[in-house]
Order: structure tokens, then sequence, then C-alpha cells
């Protein structure tokens, strides 16, 4: 162990390289295919019975124009109603799993989330103030009403976070206030104006709800996810220049200040998305990440395709087992991810624990 | 050519951390920063590297503004290693070290024989081959050093810069460092706190006090007891290694009394 500079450099270490290239194959093949079957069993999950043979056919129908016969009442269930909601929460999953991956990158903070943005918050005060105050509702509806929320709070956290000196605990300061300031004009809002009966239904859709969703919602959010993981795979070295924080990311020529803006523009508006079509929906984003840094390692190159292939799958099946668990009436999907996706955040953390 | 400042000054928040500095290595030299803690050398470092934008005064790379010079093209350049750089993240040697290859990748980052050829070299001649698996947060201080620093030779820059480099690492090693960057075909600017380190391997040096400039030069010219006292207090007696025409530097430890009034009246 020597520093020597005249010393040729060997070629080494390319047979491990070309291992964790295979592994990764392996991870990646395995995702997509964890996502398709999920997607399929999902469809077959509910009060009214369908078969995977009645989900495949009705899918060689429609994708593939073939003429099987199947019950219209199953082919409307499935099309319309059970194929949309599984993927929009496909899209979901995997959008809020990828706004985490850049938020914990940047922010260089494991417990980041797309929420810390003051997103959610904002959202649900964009969805009162039109819900319940009747502010813009025939021309925004509550989506849209959530979706101006949250890129107003973004924009008050990155107005403050600028003029306290932009350092990462400075943004995550800002996010914090304007998550509690918003939260309590909700409050506010809820409490001076609203009956009980807006509230429940407010608050329903902001515990995250898949409900009615339909195939305009599976383009929106597809499209949009779709943007981001493009747009995160493409950037993949630029999240990993941050690791080792702004200073280290500058010297390998990140321009820190352009890229943070950014990303976190392109977070702000992917989960602005999310949560107008589904509602807040926690522990996603947080956790998501976290699971597929264990099987990939931190590198976003890898790590981003598996965290929305990951995401995707988790979030179809946590919404699956929300409409079923306590049916006829369903669970907000939000409470489902928390619930199932705490006791899988800790087994990681063990896990982990014992591998170090 | 190469990376130069004139007369740079940084006014940071209030303070004149850098007060009006030229520096301009020739090709291929080590220059050694000196000075005591809070003297401006990190600052001058951070303007050097172009993380840090001078409140006057002009950044030169090539006789282009550093300005002016895109941050991919400054990275191919030139490579920093500051003090303190840390993570969360659970990163291996042989990753930590492909970052220094991200100024000069494409799109996905996809690993091409080069790079890994830079990364395997810039392990090699730090010592780090046997690490490179290892994972950063079970590192002791001195490899995380040493990691730095291949990070920044994968970076394969023409320009190295490194602050207080030597600073965990084992006197070993703090020879094996400053042997390396002397003999690597690259200019390097190094704040460094021990005089004799930096009389043995610096070609030129800088002495900084209070942001300012006190004096440059080579060492033999620079280290006198005048300056010693001067810059760091200290009561110093300055040998010349006729052999090596390199300055020997020792403290007397009874100096600070020797300035006082009181003591000399005792005396």
């Amino acid at each position: 162990m020597t520093l020597s500079p005249s010393r040729p450099a060997p070629v080494t270490g390319q047979a491990p390289q070309g291992g964790t290239r295979l592994r990764f194959l392996g991870i990646g093949l395995g995702a997509i295919a964890l996502l398709l079957v999920s997607v399929g069993a999902a469809i077959t999950v509910g009060p009214a019975e369908v078969s995977l043979v009645n989900v495949r056919d009705i899918l060689l129908n429609h994708l593939a124009g073939a003429d099987i016969p199947v019950r219209v009442s199953k082919e409307a269930i499935v099309w319309d109603d059970r194929l949309p909601r599984a993927l929009v929460a496909a899209a979901c999953g995997a959008g809020l799993g990828l706004c985490g991956v850049i938020l914990q990158s940047l922010l260089r903070n494991p417990l980041a989330d797309p929420y810390v943005l003051g997103i959610s918050s904002g959202a649900s005060t964009g969805a009162v103030v039109v819900g319940i105050l009747g502010v813009g509702g025939t021309v925004l509806g509550i989506p849209g009403g959530a979706f101006v929320g949250s890129i107003v709070a973004f924009a008050v956290v990155l107005v403050i976070a600028r003029l306290a000196g932009g350092a990462n605990d400075k943004v995550i300061l800002a996010g914090i206030a304007v998550t509690q300031l918003f939260s309590a004009l909700t409050s506010f809002v809820v409490f001076a104006f609203a009956d009980s009966d807006a509230t429940r239904g407010v608050m329903f859709w902001l515990l995250g709800s898949l409900e009615g969703v339909r195939w305009n919602d599976v383009v929106l959010c597809g499209l949009a996810v779709l943007a981001g993981a493009l747009f995160c795979l493409f950037r993949a070295p630029v999240l990993d220049a941050f690791a080792f924080g702004d200073d280290v990311a500058s010297s390998l020529g990140v321009s820190v200040r352009r890229e943070r803006i950014t990303f976190m523009t392109v977070t702000a508006l992917l989960t602005a998305t999310m949560v107008s079509v589904a509602g807040a929906i926690g522990f996603v984003g947080l956790v998501l990440p976290h699971a597929a840094r264990y099987l990939t390692g931190p590198l976003h190159v890898r790590l981003v395709p598996v965290t929305v292939l990951i995401g995707a799958a988790f979030m179809v099946w946590v919404d699956a087992i929300s409409r079923v668990a306590f049916s006829p009436s369903p669970l907000p999907v939000g409470v489902g991810t928390a619930l199932i996706g705490v006791p899988v955040f800790i087994a990681i953390m063990f896990r982990r624990r014992r591998a170090l | 050519m190469t990376l130069q400042t004139r007369e740079v000054a940084w006014n940071r928040s209030g303070r004149l951390v850098v007060d009006g500095v030229t520096l301009s290595p020739r090709p291929g030299e080590t220059v050694g920063l000196l000075g005591p803690n809070g003297s401006g050398k990190s600052s001058l470092i951070r303007l050097l590297s172009g993380t840090a934008r001078p409140t006057a005064g002009v950044v030169t790379l090539d006789d282009t503004s550093l300005a002016a010079v895109s941050r991919r093209d400054a990275a191919r350049a030139i490579a920093t290693v500051t003090q303190h750089a840390d993570t969360v993240v659970d990163i291996t040697v042989r990753d930590i070290v492909a970052l220094g290859r991200i100024p000069h990748r494409g799109a996905f980052g996809g690993h091409r024989q080069a790079d890994d050829a830079a990364v395997s070299d810039a392990l090699e001649r730090t010592g780090l081959t046997g690490k490179a698996g290892e994972l950063w947060h079970r590192l002791s201080g001195g490899e995380r050093q040493r990691v730095h620093i291949a990070r920044a030779l994968a970076q394969q820059p023409r320009e190295l810069l490194l602050d207080e480099p030597t600073n965990h690492l084992d006197i070993r090693y703090q020879l094996d460092l400053l042997q390396l960057i002397t003999e690597l075909p690259v200019t390097t600017v190094v704040a460094l706190h021990d005089l004799n380190l930096a009389a043995m391997f610096c070609d030129a040096l800088l002495v900084l006090k209070d942001g300012r400039a006190v004096a440059a030069g080579a060492p033999a010219d620079v280290l006198t007891p005048e300056l010693i006292a001067l810059v760091y207090d200290v009561d110093a007696t300055v040998d010349l290694d006729e052999k090596a025409h390199r300055p020997l530097i020792r403290f007397n430890p009874s100096s600070r009394d020797a300035h006082r009034p009181a003591a000399d009246a005792e005396a």
C-alpha cells in the first residue's frame, strides 16, 4: 500500500463490475415482471369476481383487436374501473418514489420525501379553498385547486429558502414552516366554513384516494412520470454528484444552483400532478427509495429505474388491498400505504443493520 | 497559462476573507498555501476552484475568466479536495472514486473502458485498491482523505487544489501523498499547516495573514524566523539543509514569553 505515481495502471475490477451489471439486469427484469404481474393480479381483486383469464381476454380485445366473448359487466369493471385505477396507482407509486429519490439526493437527507417542500399541505389548502369556499370551483375543481395550492406552497418554500441563504437545511426548515402554515390555513377553512359532509369528503380525498379515476388520469399521470423518470435517468450522474455536498458537486462540474432549482421544479410539478389526481399519499416517497437502494446501491442510474418499478408495484398492491380490506367501505389509500409501508420500512432497517 | 488569480478579493457577508491576492503558479509546480487558521487559505481555494466567485479581481483558467468557463469544462481541468466532505450515502470506495469521472462522461453516466482504467489507476496510486469494495462509513479518517484524493486523481485534472489534505493522515501517508502530488504532472495548490512539510515538498509558497499575501517565493526565501513570528506569533529557528536547499524549522517552546515585556524585565 504505497502512493506510487510511477506504477502503471492495472485494469482491475472488471469482473466485479460485470457482476454488478448482471445483478442489476436481474433486479430490473424481476421488477418489470413484478409490476406486470401486480397489475394483472390487482385487477382480479374486488367484490365482483374477475379471473386472470378474463383480464387477459379483455386486454386482448381492447389492445390487440381480438374478439373474445366476455360478459359486458366484467368488461366494464375491468376496462373502465380497475385497469385505469391500477395504472394510476402504479404511476403515483412510481412518481412519488422518484420524487423521494431526487429530494433525498439533493437535500442530502434520508428523511426527505416529496412533501418536505410543503407540497401536500399546499395541495390540501388548495383543495379546501375550492371544495369548501367554492373559489374557482367550476373552473378548477378540487384537483385543479390542489395543483395550484401545491405550486404556490412550493414557490413560497423556494423564496424563503433563497432569502435565508439557500442551503439544504434552509430548504428543509422553510418546508417545515410552510407545511405548518398551510396545514393551519386548511384547518382554519375547514373549521370556520365547512359543514360535516363537506369536511368528510375533503378529508377522504386528502388522505389519498383513487376512487373514480379514469383514463384521462392515466394519461396525465403516466406521461408526467415517464417524463420525470427519463429526465432523472438522463441526469443520473448529477444526482450522484450531490452525495458529498454542494462543493464537491460543483467541483465535479455540476452547476449546483441551476440543477437544484431544475430538479426541485420537476419534483414539485410531478408531486402536484399526483396529488391533484390521487390526494396526498404519504410514505411511498420516503420509503421506496430506501427499499430500492437496498437492492441496487446508491448510484442513480440503477436506483431511479428500480425505484420507479417497485414503487409502482407497491402502490398497485396497496390500492388493491385498500379496496377490499374493509369492503364495502374503502380505506383511503394513503392510510394503506402507511399501514403496510411502516412495517416494511422497519424490516428493511433491521436487515440493513445486520448487514453492516 | 494555468490557473491564476489577479488581485482577487472575496467579501463574504461583510468580512473580507481574501484581500487582493495574486497567484500565478508555473505549470507543473506545487505551490503551498500557508497561514494560520482563518487567514484565508480555504477561501482562496474556493475561489480557485470556482465554487465561489471573487467580489473583486479575477480568477483565470488559461487566460479565460473562470466565471466564463462552464462548470463541466472547469471540472475537466481542475480537481478539488475540500475539508470535511462527508456523506450519509452507503457508497463504496470505487463508486466514490468513479464520481471523478462525471465531468468526462456523457448522459446516463454509463461506464466506459477509459473511466474504469482511470478509476483503477487512481485507486492504485492512493493505495486503495484493496479497499475498493469497502463502504465509506467504515473507513478511518485517513482512508476517507485518501478516497477524496483518489477521486480527484480520477478526474485527471491539469490543476489540483487540496485544502489541508494531510489532516488525519499518518506521517507516512503525509509524506507519500505530498511525494505523489509533487511528482504528478499537474499544477498543484495545496493548503498546509505543517511548515516543514511545506518546505520539503513545495516549489513555491504563498503565506497569507488576514486574507492578504504577506510573503511569496521559494521556501528558503519565505520561511524566515521573522516571517514565522509575524504570521504565527511564535519563535522559531530556521536552519538551511545545505544538500536539499530546504529550510528546517524548529519551534522554541518558551518563545511566547520572550516577547512579553514582563518576562524581559525579570531576565
